[in-house]
């Protein structure tokens, strides 16, 4: 797989690291927000097949946070944004 | 532990698989032997539908048949009988665990694999060559022994071998010019590996005969809920109406779990696992590589069979990328030297179900009669037999097994996690 | 030469002269034979033994499709099993040597195998060798192992070497045929074109780069290809290519499949095209009587091809009702006879080709002598690269082969191998029936036509169960010459078509691959990058032994003569306690903050507050993960009021850089903040003890203060030493004493190192190592890795007073979860054995005193031990409702070292509990 890195260009694999679904956003109000919406953020999963939202930093790159939108099914790779 | 054998009948009486049955059938040019298992039609109604053909599912209908009354059962499986995790692991049985959670299950599993091949006529290979955890510094030294001592404690067989003794035993390994010294290792020599795909069809051939309908071929496409319990499961080869649903679909957890409206603390990776051109033995026991991601076994046919790290993100492609071939290369030379002129023959990918914590999860769901068991992580294989043992104890008498209480839903919300690794809520890092 | 060298042709170079070994006899063949070319040259046809049966093999192709002919290459270290005859290019002094079989390749004592194979048709193993349990692994599973497997790995060390290298390409060409060379010829932009063989297509632009003897072996996501390029008779050995293509070319050919018939794995039977390709590329006659068997058009090539070069033909066997026009115009040139409607039953002979029983079409039977029977059953096109990635091949009645489904992104598919120019006029013939003898689908691992059809007959009808029951497909040529047929034999038993059955896939790679190439120089001590301390050098001078931690390389402790690890350790913590010791720190973290909202992005990282922090001061800082458990801890220091320095742990440098950008970027891009490691910018020298502030003031710069009022515990300032060389000086301290920790640009280490030696000469300093380090940490009770091990919380390390109620900050919410603050969780004391010698150590298991051994009675574990000078042993454990239990006495449990003993816990702090030592 390679990941077109919007500061770098194209990179392969190797440069990047995947640490998760980016599709919830942080519960807003802090500790205040109730356990549930935290523990939806912090365990739960979609994961399901197709197009995908997730982080994915250019740890051997420039160090950006990557939003890389990719279909799990096939590994393409959709499109790439900065958070 | 106490296994009570309940008074199922055989119902069907296939020939029995001795040295005398294969020496007459040989004698007779092979013409009387019968398929192993039945290609089943599905049936209209059953009380229990386990959905998943693996190892999970089938051991679970072997031991539901054999150990509870639970009437009519029925597996399904989309594909072909044992074609996801089962058919495509490493081959590892181990109950070389360090947490409270997890020993007794796994060493429940051990005891079964024990005398698996006997209780299911069938013969799975189960070879206890041991494992040998190699550890490369102080710490992990006593990270080894916490684990070691865990293991005695609960029962379980454990060593902690110095460098001397471990030379002794494994020459091979580079103990001259490693970048990251081996100072010795972990054993457990009740551990072993089994031959995968006999495990599946044995189990397959034992439910069977003991009257589980096996269905190939039949997907499950919609699971049917009526006022909070499950009612029944669409499928490619028509309607069937259930009692109980048990899931048991390593690889898919969260597809078939989103049809009952599951959303679950799994993600599902790519695992890549290797094998090389057979040799002649060369390495007896199972090894593993405690400064890299490498763990590596010989079959009974010549093969090296090894394994390493998991591909590093989400994936429902079995397809492994190569960075991470290349990673676990490294890790088979820098351990073995003399593999240098072994050759791979053949990869596959496979998909597993990493839970948060990276223990799996065998629980009861907010669904009424709708029964859970996946997030297997790396560990499916090994689990089989108490996958199978627990869950069926479960669905027939909904309540958790003993040794497998731990693996509860709710326990990711609560915090009683079983994180072995310690690695958090990152799949990718269990 | 004589024997079954051709007067001319081949494009060998006869005037080169390369002798070699195979199984201890000498032979010569020329440069650029293959060992299987030279072999046939020399009229050697035995060159194996079977996997199963050991039954006698030969050469069977002249390409990377052989299941047969497998050697063992080079001697000792050098020994390379399961090598296959047809690529291996030989070269002078080359050695091989026959496998799996012995005591010799002629008699062989297996081969008693075949005479018992009744009993060892597919999957016998399973039905069997149950009784007794324990015999497994004592007397079958060994007995199964030595026979089995194929030939020897060497068992030391490999002594070669591997590189890799990355290349990229905008057309990448597999195949270098007639078809791959046009295309690479058109193709614009950077090209590279991969053969497996080693000539080089003459001709080509200059925009092409040809790799020879390279095998494209996988393909993987993003248009990247891997490939292996052997270098014979070089150093290194083999290069792995990663190969970055914009897009590719498959033109990979097609492969021949065999004709199945009884005892068609003699040596002498072989692949007509390879019969052919012997004659043309190396000017060898495998034979001088070659029976030709064929079903198709495309084989007939080679009838022109035998007469020209004076080689007898013995007939053709055309298992066609009907041979082709074509087929009897080729004859009768030739002036041989066609039995068309005919099939061969059985090949004869015994360790070789004498001849065929043949049943014509009017079912009469007919032996024919030859010694050499070459057939083709049509051509697979060659998509094991497609197949790969995910596309199942798809059938092709027209030509009764199998072409490639749906490509990989960017890949084309040309030529034979997409199924073009290939099979004319064929009408599959996939066996002969029942026969008497063995009919071999695939040879490597001898399943039969027989297996494949009792696999079914047990309910394996699935391809995949078929090929896991028989292991079909399963050995080193991955079944490229077997599994269509065995596909073909298992529709005809279920009595469906082709299609309807299933469909052949292939994994990657296509051919073996080593798994020296696939690491490259990745070995030894260069598996993985070694870090070193910016003072290693020094350390090296004072005779240090060092210690992997991570990448880093540290000093473990400083030994005089006489002294070993602990007695070393224990003098230098007498040195730190007693006088002044200096250590090297650089390897902890070191992250650079900076910004108007650097104060506020602590606080969302960090459980405990900062925005209060006064500029000079330092701050011990928690971190958790957004689950609540502990991910780090460190001192963070404010040299400004926009600017601080963190650091964290040597483990987790890299990590919590990675979650700071997570914050920064992700979960607060509105805050104004900016960061950068400096782990590697600076060195950080630890200078602990009474007198370490006696030996600071000598180098540093007036007028800077360093009396406890100016710069107090906790202080931190920016200033210079040694007569102007930057400096950052904190007063922090984790051995307990009135410490500092001093950090100069790394180029200074050694020298700043070397200073405060001098400085402190008075006073007997000393250099201390990781050692001495842990113990004064166990002596202070501070949680380090054993501790911040992933599975704990700010509640079992005793630091949840650290957990602000005011604000929020990463794993607030998760980690006020009860199970979290559970009291009966393990949390965090101190150990001391109550005869006040015994040894504790790290991973024994704590149980109360008079209970079993049992799990049941587990209430934790020892977390880090040490041996203090001062208080002799002692350790840090965590322990169910630990805090509670202080002055109980407990069993300490390390069955896996023999360790039983009574501890008393005790406080985690062991030394100097109210820290008037730092305060100094």
């Amino acid at each position: 797989m390679r990941i077109p890195c919007p500061h770098c260009g194209p990179r392969g694999l190797d440069e990047f690291l995947y640490t998760q679904d980016a599709s919830a956003a942080r519960p807003k109000d802090g500790g205040a927000a109730p356990t549930e919406e935290w523990t939806d953020y912090v365990y739960m999963r979609e994961n399901a097949r197709g197009p995908r939202r997730e982080y994915w930093y250019h740890s051997a790159g420039c160090h950006a946070w990557l939003i890389v939108t990719r279909d799990v099914s096939s590994h393409e790779i959709l499109s790439v944004d900065l958070p | 532990m106490c296994i009570t054998l309940h008074n199922s009948q055989e119902l069907f009486a296939p020939m029995r698989y001795s040295a005398f049955s294969v020496i007459t059938q040989a004698l007779r040019g092979h013409t009387g032997w019968t398929p192993a298992w039945r290609k089943a039609e599905p049936a209209p109604h059953y009380d229990v539908v386990i959905i998943g053909g693996g190892g999970g599912g089938l051991a679970t209908a072997y031991y539901l048949a054999r150990h509870h009354n639970v009437g009519r059962i029925a597996v399904l499986e989309k594909g072909w009988l044992g074609n996801g995790s089962i058919g495509r692991n490493t081959t590892i049985i181990r109950s070389n665990y360090g947490l409270p959670g997890n020993i007794p299950f796994y060493e429940l599993s051990m005891k079964l694999w024990e005398g698996l091949e006997q209780d299911i006529n069938y013969n799975a290979m189960v070879s206890q060559r041991g494992i040998f955890n190699i550890y490369h510094n102080d710490a992990q030294r006593d990270s080894y022994a916490r684990r070691g001592n865990a293991m005695l404690l609960h029962g379980v067989d454990a060593e902690l071998l110095d460098s001397a003794r471990l030379r002794r035993e494994i020459p091979y390994l580079d103990y001259e010019n490693a970048r990251f010294p081996i100072h010795g290792a972990l054993v457990q020599r009740r551990a072993g590996t089994a031959r995968h795909d006999a495990v599946a069809w044995g189990y397959a051939r034992a439910a069977d005969k003991l009257g589980v309908d096996i269905i190939e071929n039949c997907e499950v496409t919609g699971i049917d809920i009526e006022n909070g319990a499950v009612k029944g499961v669409q499928t490619t080869r028509g309607a069937i109406t259930v009692g109980k649903v048990g899931i048991a679909v390593a690889g898919a957890s969260s597809l078939v779990g989103a049809m009952a409206g599951l959303r679950l603390p799994i993600e599902s990776h790519a695992l890549q696992a290797f094998v090389t051109e057979g040799l002649k033995p060369l390495i007896d026991n199972v090894i593993t590589f405690g400064a890299g991601h490498f763990y590596i076994s010989q079959s009974d046919k010549g093969g090296l069979v090894f394994g390493g790290d998991i591909d590093g993100y989400n994936s429902y492609a079995a397809r492994g990328n190569l960075p991470t071939v290349e990673d676990v290369c490294e890790g088979g030379i820098a351990l073995m030297p003399m593999l240098g002129r072994a050759r791979l023959l053949r990869s596959w990918g496979g998909i597993m179900d990493m839970t948060m914590d990276g223990s799996p999860i065998i629980d009861k769901t907010p669904v009424g009669n709708l029964f859970f068991n996946g997030g297997w992580c790396y560990g499916g294989f090994k689990a089989t037999p108490a996958s199978g043992f627990c869950f069926a104890h479960l669905i027939a008498r909904e309540e958790p097994h003993a040794v497998a209480a731990a693996y509860r839903l709710d326990r990711f919300a609560e915090g009683r996690l079983i994180d072995e690794k310690g690695a958090g809520a990152q799949p990718n890092l269990h | 030469m004589t024997g079954y060298r051709l007067p001319a042709g081949g494009s060998i170079d006869r005037n080169r002269l390369v002798t070699f070994r195979f199984d201890g006899k000498a032979f010569a063949g020329f440069g650029g034979d293959t060992l299987a070319s030279a072999l046939l040259a020399n009229g050697v046809r035995l060159v194996g033994r079977s996997f199963k049966y050991h039954r006698p093999r030969g050469i069977f192709s002249a390409g990377s499709e052989e299941p047969s002919a497998l050697v063992e290459l080079g001697l000792g270290a050098y020994r390379e099993p399961n090598t296959r005859a047809t690529m291996v290019e030989i070269f002078e002094g080359l050695t091989a040597n026959s496998q799996n079989r012995f005591p010799s390749l002629k008699y062989d004592l297996l081969s008693v195998n075949s005479l018992v194979s009744p009993f060892l048709a597919a999957g016998f193993y399973y039905k069997t060798f149950m009784w007794p349990a324990k015999f497994w692994e004592r007397v079958y599973e060994p007995l199964i192992r030595r026979a089995a497997g194929l030939g020897r790995n060497a068992g030391v060390p490999d002594p070669d070497s591997y590189e890799k290298n990355t290349e990229f390409c905008d057309v990448l060409v597999i195949g270098g045929g007639a078809d791959g060379v046009k295309a690479a010829r058109e193709a614009a932009g950077r090209v590279i074109l991969c053969d497996e063989n080693p000539l080089v297509p003459e001709g080509l632009p200059e925009n092409v780069l040809v790799l020879p003897r390279t095998t494209v072996f996988a393909v993987y996501d993003g248009g990247t290809y891997a490939a292996i390029t052997q270098l014979p008779a070089q150093t290194p050995r083999q290069r792995l290519v990663r190969i970055v293509a914009g897009r590719s070319v498959i033109a990979t050919g097609a492969l021949e499949r065999p004709l199945v018939f009884a005892n068609n794995d003699l040596p002498g039977v072989m692949l007509a095209g390879a019969v052919g390709d012997y004659i043309t590329r190396y000017g060898v006659a495998v034979g001088r009587n070659i029976l030709l068997a064929i079903n198709n058009d495309d084989a007939a090539a080679l009838i022109p091809l035998l007469a020209e070069n004076g080689i007898g033909i013995a007939g053709i066997v055309d298992t066609r009702r009907k041979s082709s026009d074509h087929v009897y115009a080729l004859a009768r040139e030739a002036g041989v006879a066609v039995f068309a409607g005919a099939g061969i039953i059985t090949a004869e002979g015994r360790l070789g080709v004498g001849g065929a029983k043949i049943r014509l079409h009017n079912g009469t039977m007919l032996r024919v002598a030859c010694d050499i029977i070459a057939s083709s059953g049509g051509f697979n096109p060659n998509i094991a690269l497609t197949s790969q990635f995910d596309a199942k091949p798809v059938w092709d009645e027209t030509i009764a082969a199998f072409t490639a489904g749906t490509l990989p992104p960017g890949a084309s598919i040309i030529g034979k191998a997409a199924g073009h120019g290939i099979n004319a006029n064929i009408a599959p013939h996939w066996h002969s029936g029942i026969t008497p003898g063995k009919s071999f689908v695939d040879l490597q691992n001898d399943v039969t036509v027989k297996d494949i059809q009792l696999a079914n007959q047990e309910g394996f009808s699935s391809v995949e169960h078929v090929k896991r029951y028989t292991t079909l497909g399963m050995a080193t040529d991955q079944g490229k010459t077997a599994n269509v047929n065995a596909l073909a034999i298992l529709a005809e038993a279920q009595g469906k078509s082709i299609p309807e059955t299933g469909t052949t896939r292939f994994r990657p790679p296509y051919s073996p691959v080593s798994l020296g190439a696939l690491a490259g120089a990745h070995k030894g001590k260069a598996f993985k990058p070694t870090r070193l301390a910016p003072t290693h050098e020094f350390s090296t001078a004072q005779g240090a032994t060092f210690i992997e931690t991570g990448m880093w390389l540290r000093a473990q402790y400083y030994p005089r003569p006489g002294e070993d690890w602990l007695a070393a350790a224990q003098r230098e913590v007498n040195t730190v306690r007693n006088s002044v010791g200096i250590c090297d720190v650089t390897t902890l973290g070191k992250i650079d903050i900076q910004g108007p909202d650097a104060a506020k992005f602590l606080e969302c990282v960090y459980t405990n507050s900062w925005t209060n922090l006064a500029i000079g001061r330092v701050r011990y800082g928690l971190m958790l993960r957004e689950d609540g458990f502990v991910m780090d801890d460190g001192t963070t220091a404010r040299l400004g009021a926009n600017h601080f320095v963190m650091t964290t742990t040597t483990a987790n440098a890299a990590k919590v850089m990675q979650h700071l950008e997570f914050c920064a970027q992700v979960l607060w891009p509105e805050l104004d903040v900016t960061f950068i490691s400096v782990t590697d910018q600076w060195a950080q020298i630890a200078v602990a003890g009474p007198q370490s502030r006696a030996t600071i003031s000598k180098i540093v710069d007036s007028p800077f203060d360093v009396t406890n009022e100016a710069f107090p515990y906790m202080g931190c300032a920016e200033l210079t030493i040694c007569g102007g060389t930057p400096a950052r000086l904190f007063r922090i301290s984790f051995s307990g004493e009135l410490a500092y920790e001093l950090a100069v640009p790394a180029r200074y280490g050694n020298a700043l190192a070397a200073k405060l030696m001098e400085a402190g000469a008075e006073y007997g300093i000393a250099p201390y190592g990781t050692e001495a380090l842990g113990i004064m940490r166990i002596e202070k009770g501070h949680a380090a890795g054993p501790e911040l091990n992933g599975q704990t919380t700010a509640h079992d390390l005793g630091l949840h007073k650290l957990l602000s109620k005011k604000k929020d900050f990463i794993g607030r919410a998760m980690a006020a979860r009860a199970a979290l603050t559970d009291p009966a969780r393990l949390t965090l004391v101190g150990l001391r054995p109550e005869d006040g010698t015994s040894i504790l150590r790290a991973g024994s298991h704590l149980l109360p005193i008079g209970a079993a051994a049992t799990a049941k009675n587990d209430q934790g574990h020892i977390t880090s031990a040490a041996r203090s000078p001062s208080l002799g042993p002692i350790a840090l454990a965590l322990l169910a409702n630990g805090p509670a239990r202080i002055g109980e006495k407990i069993r300490v449990y390390d069955p896996v070292r023999q360790g039983d003993c009574i501890a008393e816990i005790v406080a985690p702090i062991h030394y100097d509990s109210d820290g008037t030592r730092l305060h100094a």
